[in-house]
Parts: structure tokens; sequence; C-alpha cells
């Protein structure tokens, strides 16, 4: 005793805003101690895209299950955690009212602060669980609800300078899925069959001149097309020719546009995250692009690009760090805005 | 034995702390607020009026259904999360026996009811002290519902905020034999689902994880994609 230690600080994050129920615990921003997805795909499935009622129930049946794992598999008690950090929005509201109320009830009666954690904070500080990041960064975040260009001058400072316009790049990728006949969630499915292709259906681009906007429903539109003359002619098309074109048009704007802002706001890091930063493509053009430039370039390990709570955790141990604090009146926002913290 | 009883399943919302079969305190609210923001600084605030650490909790009873799905859902999390964390039996009790509960010395038949929308009901009726249950808790059309009751020739007490929207049809149907209850017992009493469990046999927390709302109706999506399902094995 007397002997002053640095105490650890040790989040417990639960994150339910789409269609996987997740807990992990991490510790001091970095390390994933535990980290539990329980994934409702094979039940969404059935409808070709996530059902928000459906979702609600699954998150009923699974929430205190999969914060009993998170805390099992790290081996500690409630009394060794330090705060509670819980997706507060975007996302369905009524999936995002599970966590919620569960993360609050549980921080209640442990009594230990609460933290309420933007969806797309939580998808860029996945990359602060890889390797610290480093300010002025971009943040290329392309997911199933979102794609923008995020400028970040420091930690908790948001700036999007660029959004799409209609479709997020995800949301593309699974209704092209849907095309192409492949289940839900596509955007896997395009990515692997894109690589086994030896040609590609040339698709558009859409540019938008100078603007870090994006659009991607011409793109989707132009492929639904290109399917519906190749019927009308009774010929068949090559799934894997139509999702190689796709991708390449998909991927070119996105790493053209990155670049382009990069360079603009001189930034030393840039970073990928959700769900389409899982994408081979993606990724290696990223890579490639930025090693040319000289800049740093980091994407999450793919487990960490799709929805989880690890990287709410990593969000919020900085917000900790910063005296974010929520209050048990929080209610879930499925519209919540990206600015500060 | 201390019991927590969490009411959310429709737009009012009640709270109750019950100790040793008495009520200590309790909120009964009719303000249409979003149970997510209100339930859990409720729940803290009781608590600390009569002086209790959540520790202190030694049973959760929860209104379990039907009713409002996003409700049910708050109400059930809150529940089972709080009963999980500490170890603690949560016990569901349904909607619409703890509203019948309010009229329980009625003599005759007590008829609960929701607004299910489109002429329908979540409905179900008991006798005096709610000893018997002569219709189980359904979803039903108010019509059907009605001529159930009609049919058992007993006079029936109404309870519920949405019986005003039925008021006219059943007063046609039932005539002298429909009586409503006053606005004072239209509201859902968390103690009334203490009250109604407390000398049952608790369930085991290794019930918690699997304890979930009842619903009475499948999401509409799963109901079309059985309906499919159907159809392409036929
Ligand atoms: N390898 C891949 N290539 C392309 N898309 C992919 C790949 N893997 C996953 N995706 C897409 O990522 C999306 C899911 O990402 P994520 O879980 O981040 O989205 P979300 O949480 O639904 O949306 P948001 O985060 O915007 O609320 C889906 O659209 C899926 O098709
Ligand atoms: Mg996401």
């Amino acid at each position: 005793m007397g002997e002053f230690t640095m105490k650890d600080t040790i989040i417990l994050a639960i994150e339910t805003s789409c269609d996987e129920t997740a807990a992990a615990i991490i510790r001091n921003g970095t390390e994933i101690i535990s980290n539990v997805v329980a994934s409702q795909i094979e039940s969404q499935k059935r409808f070709g895209g996530v059902v928000p009622e459906i979702a609600s129930r699954h998150h009923v049946e699974q929430i205190t299950i999969v914060i009993e794992e998170a805390l099992e598999k790290a081996n500690m008690q409630p009394s060794d955690l330090t705060a509670v950090a819980v997706t507060e929005g975007p996302g369905l509201v009524g999936a995002l009212l599970i966590g919620i109320n569960a993360a609050k009830a549980f921080a209640f009666v442990h009594n230990l602060p609460i933290i309420g954690v933007h969806h797309i904070a939580g998808h860029i500080y996945a990359n602060a669980l890889v390797q610290p990041m480093q300010f002025p960064l971009l943040a290329l975040v392309v997911s199933g609800g979102h794609t923008e260009l995020v400028l970040m001058k420091e930690h908790g400072s948001f700036e999007v300078i660029g959004e799409t316009r209609d479709d997020a790049a995800g949301e593309a990728y699974d209704k092209v899925a849907r095309v192409l006949n492949m289940p839900y969630p596509g955007g896997p499915h395009i990515d692997r069959l894109a690589h086994e292709a030896d040609e590609a259906v040339e698709f558009p681009r859409a540019w938008l001149e100078d603007s870090y906007d994006f659009s991607f429903s011409g793109l989707k539109s132009a492929v639904i097309n290109y399917k519906h003359n190749m019927d009308q002619r009774g010929e068949e098309i090559n799934p894997a020719h139509v999702a190689r074109g796709f991708q390449e048009s998909v991927v070119e704007v996105l790493t053209t546009k990155t670049l382009r802002a990069a360079k603009e706001y001189n930034v030393k890091q840039v970073i990928a995250a959700g769900g389409v930063s899982a994408n081979k493509g993606l990724r290696t053009s990223l890579e490639q692009v930025f090693e040319q430039e000289g800049i740093a370039f980091t994407v999450p390990p793919l487990k960490l690009c799709t929805d989880n709570a690890a990287m709410i955790g990593a969000a919020a141990s900085y917000m900790y760090e910063a005296g974010v604090r929520g209050e048990l009146s929080m209610n879930g926002v499925p519209g919540k805005e990206l600015k500060s913290w | 034995m201390i019991w927590l009883g969490i009411e959310t399943s429709n737009a009012p919302l009640s709270i109750a702390v019950v100790k040793d079969g008495q009520v200590l305190i309790e909120i009964v609210q009719n303000l249409k607020l979003t149970h997510s923001v209100t339930v859990m600084p409720t729940i803290q605030e009781l608590l600390e009026k009569v002086n209790l650490k959540p520790s202190d909790i030694d049973g959760i009873a929860v209104s379990e259904g039907p009713g409002s799905y996003t409700g049910l859902r708050i109400g059930v999390t809150v529940a089972k999360t709080i009963a999980w964390s500490l170890k603690k039996p949560v016990v569901g009790v349904s909607s619409l026996k703890v509203l019948a509960a309010n009229a329980q010395l009625f003599n005759g038949i007590i008829c609960s009811l929701f607004d299910a929308r489109r002429q329908n009901v979540y409905a179900a009726s008991y006798t005096e002290n709610l000893s018997e249950t002569v219709i189980e808790e359904q979803h039903i059309s108010i019509d059907e519902l009605l001529e159930k009751l009609k049919e058992m020739s007993k006079p029936v007490m109404f309870v519920g905020l949405d019986v005003a929207i039925f008021k006219e049809k059943i007063v046609e149907c039932l005539g002298e034999l429909a009586y409503f209850a006053p606005t004072s017992l239209q509201l859902p009493r968390a103690s009334k689902l203490i009250e109604l469990v407390q000398n049952e046999p608790l369930p085991s927390v290794e019930e918690i994880h699997s304890f979930v709302p009842k619903y009475h109706r499948i999401a509409q999506a799963e109901a079309e994609w059985i309906k499919e399902q159907k159809r392409g094995n036929q």
C-alpha cells in the first residue's frame, strides 16, 4: 500500500447498431482482451437484408450472453472495469436501444461511468488498435450505411469533407450481389468473384468533378441495365466479369479521391475503415498508392472492419481520457452526426 | 426480500420497489416519454429515495408482453441485464394480467386490452381475483373478443387506456353488462407485477439469458418468409 500505481483503463464495450450483437474488453485503448460477435447473418439472409424488427429481437436474445462471454474470455470481473461504452448511433433505433439499455443497466448495477460512442468513430478507431494515429489524418469510411472522407486534426475531431450523395459503397455491393443472385451480404462474394475473373465488363465511374463526394447509384443502375440488356438478347452474363468491372469502378473512384484529399490536406496518415475496407481489391489499391506517395496507410485486420465492439471500446478509451461521460438517460440516436466526441 | 418491478409494455411507465410484501415506493406515469430515456434514471431515483443500493435487490419482476415491441424490449433488456449482473432471478408477468389486477375486486369478468390497430386488440379475461383465466391472452379482433364475452352473459369490467377507443362498440355489444374501470385504474402498476409473482416459486438465474418478451406475434417479415417457403414447397 501507499505505492502509487498507474491504473489501466479497462473498457467493456457493447455494440448493437445493426445485425451483430457484440461485446469486447479493451485495455488502454490499444489492447483487445476479448472480442465477441454474435452475428445474425444466418437469420437475416432469409430476407436478403437486415429486417429491423428481427434484428432487435435477436439482440434481446443475445445481449447478456455476449457480455458474459466477453468478461469470461477476458477472465475479468465487473470490478476490474473502468467504464462501460456503447454505440449511441447512428444505426437502427430499435437495435441501438438494446445495447444502450443493457449498458446502462450494467453500468448502474456496478456503479461504472457510461460512454456513448459514435458508430463511425468506432469504425475509424479500429485503426488505433493496429497502430497509434498520427494527425492530421484522413479516414476513408466505407461501410453498409456510409461512404465518407473524414479529416481528423486531433483525437475526437471529425470533419466530413466528402460523402455519398446516394448509396453507400457497401449498399451498392449488396444490391449488385442481389442482381447477380448472391446471398446477403454480397460484398465478400463480389470481392472473391472479382479476383477470379480474367476479364472485366466496363462500367462508368462517377467523379462528380472536384467534389470529394461519392455516388454509386449510377454504377448500380449500369450493372442492372447491363444484365437486363443481356437477358433481353438471351445472352448469359458472366457474373465474375460483372463483379470485376463493378469492383474496379468502385475501387478506382475511392482510391483516386482519397489520394487527392490526402495530398490537399497534407495528412500524415490515411486509414480505411468500415465493412468495405475488408475488400481485397480496395486494400491492395490503397496500400500501393500510399506507399508510392510515402504517406502512412493503415487498415484494420478483416474482423475489425465489419461491426464489432472492440472498435467501440477503442474510441471510448480516448473519450474516457478526454473526460467524456454519458448519463443514465442516454437514448439511441439513429441519425447521430459525426463532429466531435 | 426486495423486489424491483418494471412496467414499460405500453406508453405508461411504472417502477416499484417492494420489500417483504410492502410497497416502499412506486411511480406510475402517463407522459408518453421514451422509456429508453426514463427507465434507468427512474430506477436510480426510486432506489435512492428508499436508501437502497442496486445490490440490495433480490428479484426483478417485469411486464413481458404483449404490448409495444420496443417498450417490451426496453423493460426486458433492463430487467434481464440487472438480474444477470446481480445473479438474481427475473420473473416475467403478463402485461394484460397486471392491468386486469387493477380491477381484481370486480365481481364478474375482468377484461384487459391494448389496441393492436386495424380493429384488433391484445386481450385477456379473468374472473374475480384473477383466480381463473376465461379468455387466454391473445391477438384478436375486437368483434370476436366481444362475441366471446357476450356468450358468457356476465358483467364485464374493461380495463386499460385503450378501452376508450372501443367504448361505443363495447356498449353496443354488451349493453348493461359492460362496466368501465375509473381512470385511476387504467394505468398498469409495477407493484401489482410484484404482487402477482412474489409468492410463486422463483425461476433459476440460469434462465436469465433466454428470457425474452412475449410478443404474441412473429415479425411480419418472418410471417411472409414462412408463407413463401410453404408456397415454394407446394
Ligand atoms: N470483402 C468485402 N468487399 C466489399 N464489401 C464488403 C466486404 N466485406 C464486407 N463488405 C460489406 O460491408 C458492409 C458491412 O459493413 P459494416 O458492418 O461496417 O456496415 P454497417 O455496420 O451495416 O453500416 P454502418 O457502419 O454504415 O452503419 C456490407 O455491405 C458488406 O457487403
Ligand atoms: Mg458498421
